[in-house]
């Protein structure tokens, strides 16, 4: 059952086109990686999705509803939750806070907002943090809490933006293993990672982005042969191996 | 004809009032550019030139003009205490509410430091016949104190140009109003760039002050309005925005010209915050802002 | 917990003191002084809410304050409403107006939105004041009444009546921004201060809990206005339209601590009876020291602790707090 369809997004600034034509799909319950180099679009294309930004021209259907240009709000509502490249946090709140907040737009009241977010920190194991104010965690477990506060909004759809950027190898392995639980529990997973072998590892499919065009679209064994995602990547010497 | 005449008198009139009220602003401009604070004292310190100007005609009958130096003195060594003691430390600790308080603070200081000194009385010498005279060119009608006073705020913000543009001096400044970092990076002391265009910024008032009694009363409370005016000069040709505050300053001045003419003289300063709020609504940055 | 009995008993002991204070101090004077502690203490709070909670530092408090005024009042004189119903109008009448201008200055950020709300305390002091049905630049003046009287708001003997009606709207102010705070609307305002973006992805609709900040504040501020014009039985725009009155309320909440309920009250407990002291006690010259001292105070708390006086308090309960105890 597809979950998301993407079709023919694009995304101007000015003179600069961020996001080229770029369709795919994502059905119930798979993950799927986007990678490409720097600039190439990514965090732009997830921004077109969840509603931040508003697209020059193309659809964007979630579960069969029309959510192109929703406001973001709207788009969250609809079941998209999401992370940031550069983590944000609400830095003066305490953990138990920053996952309440998110955890609010399907509870009724403060107290089943506070049970959720007990076991949201549970999931993400920083319950022991959980008075300590956002800004005095370390760079990993901030972004261990903003896979929480999205986690909060019960979505179907997750996109996380480098949520591994940083990380030593346990600490990465941790969160394949957190991702795994999720999808478990048939939600869907877009990730944008430059960590080649988290991708490689978790993701059923795969599509590279260069220069706001879709230059490939597979499996990952596919994708590491592919010559255009390698001259993308390392340019033409590389290729055509 | 007649129509044709009342228009041209109507645009003079606004041109004139706007190149004071952009004089005024320029200073506000340029701190906000370089520091990113606004200076709502900015309105008191007005007001302190304006006693000068007033006291050297008052009390010893000296044209005020001749006053220049010594409230350039005044203003320039307040400024720098201002800036040293207030602003510098506010600017390190990067809270915004601070910042926009900090000067309110030095605002509601200097108002009352004036009312305890001078009292609250309203003092003119508008009245003063020495002061007055028109002169009719084409059945326009000029008043010369306030011809005079327009000729010498376009030509201070001509210098003022001249200097951030092409002076080195001004340029640090601008570079710094640009990006400060980098600004850093090529050696440029930035501190020392604030506190260049905080005293600077201070110091244009000091002009426009000493000039003001001749057309306006005096006293403790009249810095409000031209504040006011100010910032919404300059928020409306956008901060950080030379060229912007000359444009919004004449716009305001045509608009408060117009205005008062159109609709009823009362109404005057409505038009132009109704102005104000308006264009904010299309262009939240100002027209030329950053 | 022993902390919580501590502070039961603290709360206690100064209910108890607000309660017999005008017993104790007679003097009109002194009444006056914490009748004005308490109207200043709901300006604060309802200014809070807006520049506290939701980052809207916003000039324009004095102006939700004068509606207020001016519709009670005009209510009264012109159709005999008891300036009760008369202040809830004026509550509302606020509200309304400060939806209508939120709509425009949407976009603003920070300083703009701060010129903004300069720019709409202008306009409504000049409509006011060439507006011939609500008396134009020479106000309004309500009527005195033989008697005092409970529904039509005025007390003629003493003071100590509205002493305890301001106690309790500020009572009421105070736990409605308590209950705010800690409510669903309290951490989305958190939320969308600390970053619109993230809130809005996460479900927050950021410019519904804006409004619901201003129409709130504005509210508060409304009940304070009508307080004011039964109190001083005159209301012209300029003193309740007043930048000076916006700009105090603004410097008190920074000084005490905005985006925090206490913040704000400590802020108006000090420096209220301060000013007014000190301006009594020097008689012409009174008013301008006073307000010397007041700006001087603002510039060193914005130079020195610029979370205001809060943080200190908080910090020094921490340290005793450290030293002292063992849980």
């Amino acid at each position: 059952m597809t979950l998301l369809e993407v079709k023919g997004v694009t995304k101007r600034f000015g003179g600069l086109t961020a996001v080229d034509d770029v369709s795919f799909e994502i059905a119930e319950g798979k993950i799927l990686g986007l990678v490409g180099p720097n600039g190439a679009g990514k965090t732009t294309l997830f921004n077109c999705i969840s509603g931040l930004y508003r697209v020059n021209s193309g659809m964007i259907v979630l579960g069969g509803r029309d959510i192109t240009n929703k406001p973001a709000h709207i788009v969250c509502r609809a079941g998209i939750g999401r992370t940031f490249q550069i983590v944000q946090n609400f830095e003066r709140m305490t953990l138990t806070e920053n996952i309440m907040v998110g955890a609010f737009l399907r509870s009724r009241g403060k107290k089943q907002a506070a049970e959720k977010a007990l076991e949201i920190l549970e999931f993400i194991q920083l319950q022991e943090k959980k008075d300590v104010k956002a800004r005095n965690l370390s760079p990993p477990e901030k972004r261990r809490l903003g896979l929480g506060m999205a986690l909060a909004t019960e979505p179907r759809l997750l996109m996380l933006d480098e949520v591994m950027a940083g990380l030593t190898p346990v600490e990465i392995d941790g969160v394949l293993d957190l991702l795994c639980k999720i999808q478990e529990t048939g939600v869907s997973i877009i990730v944008i990672e430059h960590v080649m072998r988290a991708v490689m590892a978790i993701s059923e499919k795969i599509i590279v982005l260069d220069s706001g065009k879709k230059i490939s679209e597979g499996p990952p064994e596919e994708i590491a042969h592919d010559d255009k995602v390698i001259r993308a990547y390392l340019g033409k010497s590389y290729a055509g191996g | 004809m007649d129509d044709l005449i009342v228009v041209i008198q109507l645009i003079i009139n606004g041109l004139q009032i706007g190149l004071l009220y952009a004089l005024i602003a320029i200073g506000l401009t340029l701190i906000w550019g370089v520091m990113d604070i606004i200076n709502f004292a900015h309105g008191e310190f007005l007001v302190i030139a304006m006693y000068i100007g007033y006291g050297t005609y008052a009390f010893w009958g000296i044209c005020p003009i001749l006053s220049l130096p010594a409230a350039l003195l005044i203003l320039g060594i307040l400024g720098w205490l201002v800036y040293r003691f207030a602003i510098a430390r506010v600017l390190k600790s990067e809270n915004l509410l601070s910042q926009i308080v900090v000067t309110f603070g030095v605002s509601v200081f200097l108002q009352n430091l004036l009312l305890f000194l001078f009292s609250g009385d309203y003092r003119s010498i508008a009245s003063d016949p020495w002061i007055k005279g028109n002169v009719t060119v084409n059945q326009l009608n000029m008043n010369i104190p306030e011809l005079v006073i327009s000729i010498l705020s376009l030509l201070v913000i001509l210098v003022i140009h001249l200097f951030i543009n092409k002076t080195k001096t001004g340029k640090a400044i601008l570079a710094t109003a640009l990006d400060r970092e980098t600004a850093q990076l090529m050696g440029i002391n930035t501190d020392r760039m604030n506190q260049l265009t905080f005293v600077l910024g201070i110091a244009c008032l000091s002009i426009s002050g000493i000039l003001l009694p001749i057309t306006t009363h005096v006293s403790p409370y009249s810095g409000f309005l031209f504040a006011v005016l100010a910032f919404t000069i300059v928020a409306l040709g956008g901060f950080g925005s030379v060229l912007g505050t000359i444009i919004a300053g004449i716009i305001i001045g045509e608009v408060q010209s117009f205005g008062g003419f159109l609709v009823e003289p009362s109404y005057k300063y409505l038009c132009v915050f109704l102005l104000y709020l308006f264009v904010l609504v299309i262009r939240p940055r100002g027209l030329f802002g950053w | 917990m022993k902390t919580r009995l501590r502070d039961l008993m603290l709360f206690f002991l100064l209910g108890v003191f607000l309660l017999i204070y005008p017993f104790v101090f007679t003097q009109a004077f002194y009444q006056h002084i914490m009748i004005m502690v308490f109207m200043y203490g709901l300006l604060a709070i309802s200014w809070d809410i807006m520049g506290g909670y939701a980052n809207l530092f916003s000039f324009g408090q004095s102006a939700f304050f004068g509606i207020g005024a001016y519709v009670s009042t005009l209510l009264f004189l012109h159709w005999e409403i008891t300036p009760w119903l008369g202040m809830v109008a004026g509550g509302f009448a606020s509200g309304v107006v400060g939806i209508i201008i939120s709509y425009p200055t949407a976009r603003l950020k920070g300083h703009y939105f701060a010129i903004a709300t300069l720019a709409f305390l202008f306009v409504v002091q000049i409509v006011l004041e060439n507006w011939k049905f609500v008396g134009g630049a020479q106000g309004l003046t309500l009527p005195l009444t033989e008697q005092s009287s409970f529904w039509k708001f005025q007390f003629r003997e003493s003071k100590i009546p509205y002493y305890y009606i301001m106690l309790f709207l500020l009572g009421l102010g105070f736990l409605l921004a308590k209950g705010t705070l800690n409510s669903r609307v309290g951490y989305y305002l958190r939320a969308l201060r600390e970053s619109q973006e993230v809130a809005q992805s996460l479900g927050v609709n950021t410019a519904k809990y804006r409004l619901m900040a201003i129409a709130l504040s504005g509210f508060l501020s409304a009940l304070a206005g009508t307080f004011y014009a039964q109190y001083v039985l005159y209301i012209d725009p300029s003193s309740v339209i007043s930048l000076n009155l916006s700009v105090e309320v603004v410097l008190i909440s920074v000084f005490g601590g905005c985006g925090t309920i206490y913040g704000p009250l400590i802020g108006t407990v000090i420096l209220i009876p301060l000013t007014n002291l000190i301006r009594a006690s020097l008689g012409g010259a009174g008013r301008g020291i006073a307000y010397m001292v007041f700006g001087g105070i603002i510039i060193l708390i914005c130079v020195l602790q610029p979370d205001g006086l809060i943080k200190l308090f908080e910090r020094s309960k921490k340290a005793v707090r450290e030293r002292y105890d063992v849980t």
